[in-house]
């Protein structure tokens, strides 16, 4: 009880949530849920949404089922509510009124509610609090999808602007092999191929900058300079060098990953303090035993700092360098072409492609990160 | 004087050639100034010191009265700039190059990617030892320094002052002739600094090596040292150097004796004049 009184004197959030949950349930309950014509079949839809959030809402006010069975009824009750909202609004598209935003916004509230209860599990064991800590973002991901398709049908908004998240999905089902066909040419051929040899040169010729001094002065500043070259002009240059396949378009990721690399990999290079290089020059050790056994695990947190920029930088770079001239297939080749005959659904298709490809890619590079740098004090906590 | 270099037990080599065979560090006249920022900092000043093999000598002194430079200048780890040394004859920089010295640092500097076992065992991997050399000479010295069972801890698992015996046991890895050793003991407990005073006093009796130690306690620096350096600031400078005639096999009750109270009462004085200069 005492800790209660503590938290309850500042904010409480989940208080203030449940009220405003109510107070929403009411606004819907006394106004119009859509405008001109209002199906017979919405009444009991409608009124069982706002029946069980109300319940949600005032269980949690009345301290009833406050414990974690209590919070993953909320949750499926609000999982039903956004089920529900979204099968009655396809229904009636652009004819959403007051009362219907109002039982959006309800379910929102219950959404955030019912995070902000998960948030707030201290559960003894570390797989139930990872398991959280993965649920969380993915709950957030999924009301944001929710909101974008409740607001686009019910707002009626015209697919060429913004097509709703299940006509994009439909989309994608319906057009595997065509984007299975782009990812391979632009993720699995330009950008592995020219992230791999981007980063990897970059790395050998960090050590040559480090070995030879005077590189240093001469080769930073020239990297320095490729690396603001813009892609828009750097792009057609390179088709016209390597021809419209994919070699041109691993050749403007090369450019693009180049320079964080060697910049990251020179700094990680003198990232080891004085005591740690006295040490080594007390056992007479040579440049490579200290390169290897000192210099390079200092580096890595650095090193894995720019192979995470870059597994985005790689992607961005390959699909605007297929905006200049490719075959017939790639992600960004795809991207133009459709944007040009307004079909939009088929371009939100290959950015949901490009994000989850990319955001795999920068997890898994991550990922790897975490196993390498486990003892630094940022990832070891 | 080179070719005196390897030859440490020599007997036959007369001790009026130059450099006594058995001069394991010799300095004449060293002088260090850093230049800093704000002015010239006179860290070593007119330095004349000599070290035989199997001698124990401490270094004592204010804060900031060079002790850690004077260390450092004989690992080469800073050049002097005026004055001359040498290290086993030689060079400092041709006796690091010989691994002739382990160096213990006033922090534990352990990488904190590697174990603790493989941490003492760096220097060994750099010397190219063999994997079960390595292995028994990580064991034997962690052992020494009661740290066995913590083989596979990581540096950050361990309390400053482990980390400090695990330091510790990686410069004795190194099986040198020649130990310096920077406050190896500052961040320990009496107890465990009375154990590995011990172990350290034993080992030095047992393999005659040559230990130059700096330390701010004087019941320490006694009760180690056959050679006592007392140094005094701005510029860094000997104050005074007290032989002590203490036998060379002593337990901890020595400290209880006449002559090592007299012994400590001398270095005690030589500090007092040391800070009133600061003043
Ligand atoms: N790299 C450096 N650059 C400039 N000045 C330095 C440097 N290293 C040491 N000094 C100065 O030299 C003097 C002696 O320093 P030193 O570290 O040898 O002292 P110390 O006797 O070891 O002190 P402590 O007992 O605190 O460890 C100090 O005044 C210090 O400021
Ligand atoms: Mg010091």
């Amino acid at each position: 009880m005492s800790t209660q009184t503590v938290s309850r004197s500042r904010v409480d959030i989940p208080a203030l949530l449940a009220w405003f949950i109510v107070a929403l349930v009411v606004v819907g309950l006394f106004c119009p849920i859509f405008r001109p014509d209002f199906r017979v079949m919405d009444v009991p839809r409608l009124s069982l949404c706002l029946v069980i959030l109300a319940i949600a809402a005032v269980r949690y006010e009345l301290g009833f089922m406050r414990n974690r069975f209590g919070d993953l009824m909320l949750g499926v009750v609000t999982a039903v509510a956004a089920w529900l909202l979204i099968g009655t609004v396809s229904n009636h598209p652009g004819d959403a009124a007051l009362g219907f935003w109002a039982l959006t916004v309800a379910a929102w509230a219950s959404a955030w509610l019912f995070v902000e209860r998960l948030a707030s599990w201290k559960s003894a064991s570390k797989t139930t609090e990872r398991l959280i800590n993965l649920v969380i973002p993915a709950l957030f991901g999924l009301t944001l999808l929710v909101l974008w398709q409740i607001i686009v049908t019910g707002a009626g908004i015209p697919k060429v602007l913004l097509p709703a998240p299940s006509e994009i999905w439909l989309r994608l089902i319906n057009s595997v092999p065509t984007l299975w066909a782009d990812f391979r040419q632009t993720f699995l051929k330009a950008v592995l191929a020219g992230y791999a040899i981007g980063c990897g040169s970059a790395f050998l010729t960090a050590i040559l900058v480090d070995r030879v001094p005077f590189l240093r002065r001469g080769l930073l500043p020239i990297g320095n300079l490729v690396s603001a070259l813009p892609i828009i002009g750097v792009a057609p240059i390179m088709v016209m060098w390597f021809g419209f396949d994919w070699p041109s378009k691993a050749a403007v990721v090369i450019i693009m990953t180049f320079f964080p690399m060697l910049v990251n990999t020179v700094a990680g290079l003198s990232a080891s303090d004085s005591m740690q290089r006295d040490l080594m020059r007390t056992y007479a050790s040579g440049y490579w035993q200290t390169l290897v056994k000192l210099r390079l695990p200092m580096a890595m947190p650095f090193i894995f700092n720019a192979l995470k920029i870059n597994s985005t930088l790689a992607l961005i770079g390959a699909i605007v360098a297929e905006f200049f001239g490719t075959p017939t297939v790639g992600m960004g080749f795809r991207i133009s072409t459709e944007v040009g005959r307004m079909n939009v659904d088929m371009v939100w298709a290959e950015i949901a492609v490009a994000a989850v490809a990319g955001s795999l890619f920068y997890g898994l590079v991550a990922v790897i990160e975490r196993k390498v740098t486990f003892w630094h004090a940022s990832v070891r906590g | 004087m080179t070719s005196l270099a390897g030859a440490k037990d020599t007997e036959m080599v007369e001790k009026h050639t130059g450099a006594s065979p058995d001069r394991v560090i010799d300095i004449e006249k060293l002088s260090l100034t850093f230049e800093t920022g704000d002015g010239p900092v006179h860290a070593l000043s007119d330095i004349d010191l000599k070290i035989e093999q199997g001698d124990f000598v401490s270094f004592i002194g204010p804060s900031g009265c060079g002790k850690t430079t004077l260390l450092r200048v004989i690992a080469d780890l800073e050049k002097p700039t005026a004055g001359k040394i040498t290290v086993n004859g030689v060079s400092p920089e041709e006796a690091r190059l010989n691994r002739a010295y382990g160096y213990v640092f006033q922090a534990a500097a352990l990488y904190s990617w590697r174990t603790i076992a493989s941490n003492v065992a760096l220097p060994l991997e750099i010397m190219r030892l063999s994997r079960s050399e390595r292995q028994e000479r990580v064991a034997r010295n962690l052992e020494l320094v009661n740290l066995s069972g913590f083989e596979q801890k990581y540096p950050w698992q361990l309390s400053g002052g482990m980390q400090q015996r695990a330091s510790i046991a990686r410069a004795l890895a190194v099986e040198p002739d020649l130990l310096l050793m920077d406050e190896p003991f500052g961040a320990l407990d009496e107890i465990v600094r009375d154990h590995l005073n011990e172990q350290l006093l034993q080992l030095w009796a047992k393999t005659s090596k040559t230990v130059a130690f700096v330390t701010h306690s004087i019941p320490e620096a006694v009760f180690l040292s056959t050679k006592i350096v007392v140094l005094c600031p701005r510029p860094g400078r000997i104050y005074d150097v007290i032989e002590s005639d203490l036998p060379r096999e002593r337990s901890l009750d020595i400290r209880e004796t006449p002559e090592f109270l007299r012994i400590a009462h001398r270095v005690r004085e030589g500090l007092k004049a040391g800070h009133s200069y600061e003043d």
